[in-house]
């Protein structure tokens, strides 16, 4: 009906990719949160010193590691070859797993130094919580990664499968979940490098 | 004349999709359309109903409180029957008083004007006005409101329990807030009050996501940003700012809940109780903790949380004065960059909360200038108020009538922070009445005012076309205006004679009374006002079911999108194709024009014969 020519709009980003970008940004929101007062408790004095152990250095590898492997299932299943795919999904699976084992390790030798969580020197205290609570963020990310690793499973007869190719939104899953873990990745490698600074 | 043709016009487009009405219903069951519903109407007014629920408990424990300000040591038997032990012989003991204060505003702050105005009415106008058929993702909004009730109830339960709920006021300072010997309150109820605020706080995250996504990614056709009503902008920012601080009182939260639970000392440190150190759950002398930090944490979300709160009223009003001035918005890109100016000066100006706390003064100051720098943005928005209804034809209907009311209270809260932001008059003024006067003025009353705006403006859009009652809304307004001033007024005299906030009773300081029976004064008048609301939830309801329907489907002559939806609509908004907009939202008294709706272009008006020029947005 009207001929006036309103700008198009450039193509947008889908809604609940951005909905996700924007999760994440409270999330950051959150560990500045956390970390910031880490700063400024320390600067407060009455703070003991500890050696951050070694074992952190391996989860930091495994949770790269991690990501790289859903990068390369997420490659896989965008050039249809679905065995790989749910390879690398499990094996990121077992890789998360890892990590979040390791980050048990790590506060298990942390607490032999003497460092624990309770007792009047926070210092110990915010490592533990700051840490606990990426982990719990981890864990949010395995359950998805096992839920689209068992959905590799699921029977689809041709007529569905033709109809699920034909969807535009067919990877929108594993993107959103890779953006997520890869996400919770860089917020490790963030904090690990923060506590390495800060030790 | 002119302006008869583009109603005619506009309702003929309207009511040809409306003959197909039917086809495109499909049934719902009582459960998917009334309970668990993922329609943003329906929605919005879980938020509105629930959220008038909590007003109703928050302003009775108000008044409950004011009973025992006024007359100490009264014997009021209505006391002992809704407070019980809390009240024995039907006086207020301490530690009910301060659990009333706490909890009134903890859920006047969160539960009213935070979910009951952004809730309703983000949900209800975002996509109505922006042309979408719902949110963008209708299912994450259903579980904002369900994590909404569910900190409500909790909220609920934790008035029941023995040892009473929270009594260390909303802002939870420790040690008050993470010792359970620190007051009754402080044990099992600060434990639900967390909980609670928890919930909340997720349900505040996912409506933001939602509001945010939506606006960015859903408007209509030829909607573009600066074509969008002022109110979609305000919902707008209120969403970033809760994104951006709530989490940061959830990390608040959690470090407080290992003080509480696990032995931590975040916050404690050197307490002494008859004389004797405090120990925690290992047994040490607490020493480590740092209760100021408590404070830096939850300021930065408590001083954005008042632009949460302030932000949708303001929104609000813009529409509605502009709407019933028939003038458009007076300096429409100045709004905008106010409303954007607000929502970064709001996260650089949490420590003036903190001015007495021991702050460096030297940061102090950097704090002060940051607070007195909004007073830029908030002066722009009231001037081009009052630009806006300059010479208006004005319409005063109950909703125009609360607009007024909006900005004549900003205007008299806004003066008084100018005050309390200068570091040095706030040693005297901290924690006094002043303060009182000043919050319950700016953001208490004009969020409620531009609530209830809201709710007199877009209530046929919110109960099938029905209209609320008038005659009710006239008494309603006037009873509260005049009402609520007579309130808040007088405390800022007694707080410049140093009356602080809080006390359970004032009757051992003989300083203090000087004012004579101000504080009973006060009381009455909030009695007056508490009893004035009744008219409103009366209006309210009976109008909700029984009220008269509109007649036409714009019966403001308002020209946004939501007033060309059907007047019963259904999950969809539109019948049809979704409507496209051709020009901004405040085309008022344009070319001779009563107002011109965004749908209709410039094409169309030539084509009738309408006289218009090239519209410049």
């Amino acid at each position: 009906m009207s001929t006036i020519s309103v700008k198009k709009r450039t193509p947008n980003i889908h809604p609940k990719k951005f909905g996700l970008w924007l999760g994440l940004g409270s999330i950051i929101m959150m560990f500045a949160g956390l970390t910031s007062a880490f700063i400024v408790r320390q600067a407060q004095g009455n703070w003991t010193p500890y050696k951050l152990p070694d074992l952190f250095w391996a989860s930091t590898i495994v949770i790269l590691l991690s990501s790289l492997t859903l990068i390369v299932g997420e490659r896989a299943i965008k050039k249809g070859d679905s065995l790989l795919y749910r390879r690398m999904v499990g094996l990121t699976f077992l890789l998360g797993i890892g990590f979040a084992v390791l980050q048990y390790y790590g506060w298990l030798a942390l607490a032999s130094f003497g460092i624990i969580l309770q007792g009047n020197d926070p210092s110990g205290a915010f490592l533990y919580v700051i840490s606990g609570i990426h982990v719990v963020h981890v864990l949010a990310g395995l359950l998805f990664l096992a839920v689209f690793y068992f959905k590799t499973f699921k029977k689809t007869d041709a007529a569905e499968q033709l109809i699920n190719d034909m969807k535009p939104e067919k990877f929108l899953g594993i993107e959103l979940l890779s953006t997520y873990w890869h996400f919770v990745g860089v917020l490790w490698l963030y904090l690990f490098f923060f506590f390495q600074y800060y030790q | 004349m002119a302006v008869t043709d583009i109603k005619l016009h506009h309702e003929i487009v309207v009511h040809g999709h409306d003959d197909h009405h039917d086809e495109h219903h499909h049934k719902e069951s009582f459960i998917s359309k009334y309970i668990f519903s993922q329609d943003h109407k329906m929605i919005a007014k879980q938020f509105l109903i629930t959220g008038i629920f909590w007003s109703f408990l928050g302003v009775l424990m108000s008044v409950l409180f004011r009973l025992q300000l006024a007359w100490p040591g009264e014997t009021f038997p209505i006391m002992e029957t809704l407070l019980g032990k809390w009240a024995e012989g039907g006086i207020l003991t301490p530690s009910g008083y301060y659990s009333l204060v706490t909890i009134h505003g903890t859920v006047m702050v969160f539960f009213v004007l935070t979910a009951g105005l952004s809730g309703t009415f983000s949900n209800l106008l975002i996509p109505l006005q922006c042309g979408a058929r719902d949110m963008a993702s209708p299912f994450l909004n259903m579980l904002s409101y369900w994590f909404f009730f569910s900190a409500g109830l909790v909220m609920f339960i934790s008035l029941f329990i023995e040892t009473g709920p929270f009594g260390g006021g909303w802002t939870a300072y420790p040690p008050l807030s993470a010792l359970p010997q620190a007051d009754p309150g402080s044990g099992a109820g600060m434990t639900y009050w967390i909980l609670s605020m928890s919930l909340f706080i997720i349900s505040s995250l996912l409506g933001g996501l939602n509001y945010i996504t939506t606006v960015l990614n859903m408007r209509t056709k030829g909607m573009t940003m600066m074509r969008l009503p002022l109110t979609i902008w305000a919902f707008f920012f209120t969403a970033i700012l809760g994104v951006l601080s709530f989490p940061v009182l959830l990390s608040s939260m959690i470090l407080l809940l290992f003080d509480r639970g696990m032995g931590t000392s975040f916050y404690l440190s050197d307490i002494y109780i008859a004389g004797a150190p405090l120990t925690n759950v290992a047994g040490e002398v607490l020493q480590g903790g740092s209760p100021i930090l408590y404070q830096h944490l939850f300021w930065f979300l408590g001083h954005p949380e008042v632009y949460i709160i302030i932000l949708p009223a303001m929104g609000m009003v813009s529409e509605i004065l502009a709407t019933n001035s028939k003038k458009p918005i007076f300096g429409y890109k100045a709004m905008v960059l106010s409303i954007l100016a607000i929502t970064v000066l709001a996260f650089l100006v949490w420590a003036h909360h903190m001015f007495i706390s021991g702050l460096n003064p030297f940061v102090a100051s950097i704090f002060v200038l940051f607070t007195l720098l909004i007073a830029v943005p908030s002066a722009i928005k009231v001037f081009n108020w009052i630009g806006t209804i300059w010479r208006g034809n004005i319409n005063f209907t109950p909703a125009m009538l609360f607009a007024i009311g909006f900005v004549s209270l900003f205007i008299s809260g806004g003066l008084t922070g100018i005050f309390l932001g200068n570091s040095a008059l706030d040693i005297t003024l901290h924690d006094t009445y002043f303060v009182t006067a000043h919050f319950h003025i700016v953001m208490g009353l004009a969020g409620g005012f531009g609530l209830l705006a809201g709710v007199y403006h877009w209530f046929p859009k919110l109960f099938n076309g029905r209209m609320m009652n008038n005659t009710l809304g006239y008494v309603h307004f006037w009873v509260t205006f005049v009402g609520s001033y007579c309130i808040f007024w007088p405390m800022h005299y007694q707080g410049m004679t140093g009356v602080p906030r809080r006390y359970y009773s004032l009757e051992y300081f003989q300083t203090f009374d000087i004012y004579g029976d101000l504080k009973v004064f006060i009381t009455v008048a909030a009695i007056i006002v508490f009893f004035a609301q009744f008219l409103f939830v009366i209006n309210f309801f009976y109008s909700a079911v029984k009220g008269k329907k509109m007649t036409s489907l714009n019966p403001w002559n308002s020209t946004t999108l939501e007033w060309t939806s059907p007047i019963e609509p259904g999950h969809g908004n539109w019948v049809g194709p979704i409507p496209h907009v051709h020009r901004w939202a405040y085309d008022y008294g344009k070319d001779g024009h009563e107002f011109i709706p965004q749908t209709v272009s410039d094409d169309q008006m030539r084509a009738q014969g309408l006289k218009v020029t090239e519209s410049g947005h």
